[in-house]
């Protein structure tokens, strides 16, 4: 496996402990670079009301990272999250292959709308869809 | 269903926003006889090739009082979209962006 897999990390840190979020993201950061990932992005959400209770916890802060690398961080990332108690959850989703499914898609629609500008009826759905949804809402 | 569109381009704007009024959905509740509507897969109009699970008010508007998963055949998603929303709404309960229910 030469290319490299694209994640998305979100975890959840308790609230009360909102201070140590940046030191949170910072060693899972840390942690993924030790094996070998990269994180691309490291983003607060803030925080936000959970849409159920978790450890009787109503509001958690979100975090969310996107992290580049073989898969072996991953594993060690979140089994250091299952040890923490200030990780209140967290959630891993691969996107690489979905997202190159979607420019894939997207090429193929653009070329498909260079390949034949001169059927009108296709240029002018665009704007009557839009308007027919405008007025259904 | 292609030639009524035709029909409905040529008929200019005004009549297109009408014309989709009377198909809404559910729109023939209580009708004897069952209204035809056209089925529209929002996703597929705005050529949406990614659902994200942390977009929570996309989501939202497919998860009715219940918090249970909008079926298809009323909101009207092409199956590789309505999969696409499914799968985002899942992720999405799992860290509590979204209720698994509500009562």
């Amino acid at each position: 496996m030469d290319t490299k897999r694209q994640y998305e990390v979100v975890f959840i840190v308790d609230p009360t402990a909102d201070e140590e979020v940046s030191r949170l993201t910072e060693s899972f950061t840390q942690i993924v670079t030790d094996q070998g990932g990269v994180v691309t992005k490291a983003e607060t959400m803030g925080k936000r009301p959970l849409a159920y209770e978790i450890l009787h916890h109503k509001d958690g802060t979100f975090v969310l990272l996107e992290i580049e690398g073989s898969g072996r961080e991953i594993a060690e990332l979140e089994r250091r999250m299952r040890v923490n108690d200030r990780v209140l959850r967290y959630i891993t989703v691969r996107v690489d292959e979905d997202r190159r499914r979607a420019d894939k898609l997207k090429e193929r629609r653009a070329r498909k709308a260079a390949k034949r500008p001169e059927r009108e009826g296709r240029q002018r759905r665009g704007p009557a869809m839009e308007f027919a949804e405008a007025n259904s809402e | 269903m292609s030639a009524n569109y035709e029909d409905r381009q040529r008929g200019g704007g005004g009549y297109d926003g009408d014309d989709d009024q009377d198909r809404r959905p559910m729109g023939g509740r209580g009708g004897g006889r069952r209204m035809h509507r056209r089925r529209v897969c929002r996703f597929c109009i705005d050529k949406v090739d990614l659902i994200d699970f942390k977009d929570v008010r996309l989501l939202q508007n497919y998860l009715p009082e219940r918090g249970k998963i909008l079926p298809r055949r009323i909101s009207g998603n092409c199956a590789t979209h309505q999969r696409m929303l499914a799968e985002a709404i899942k992720r999405a309960r799992n860290i509590a962006l979204l209720p698994y229910t509500t009562d």
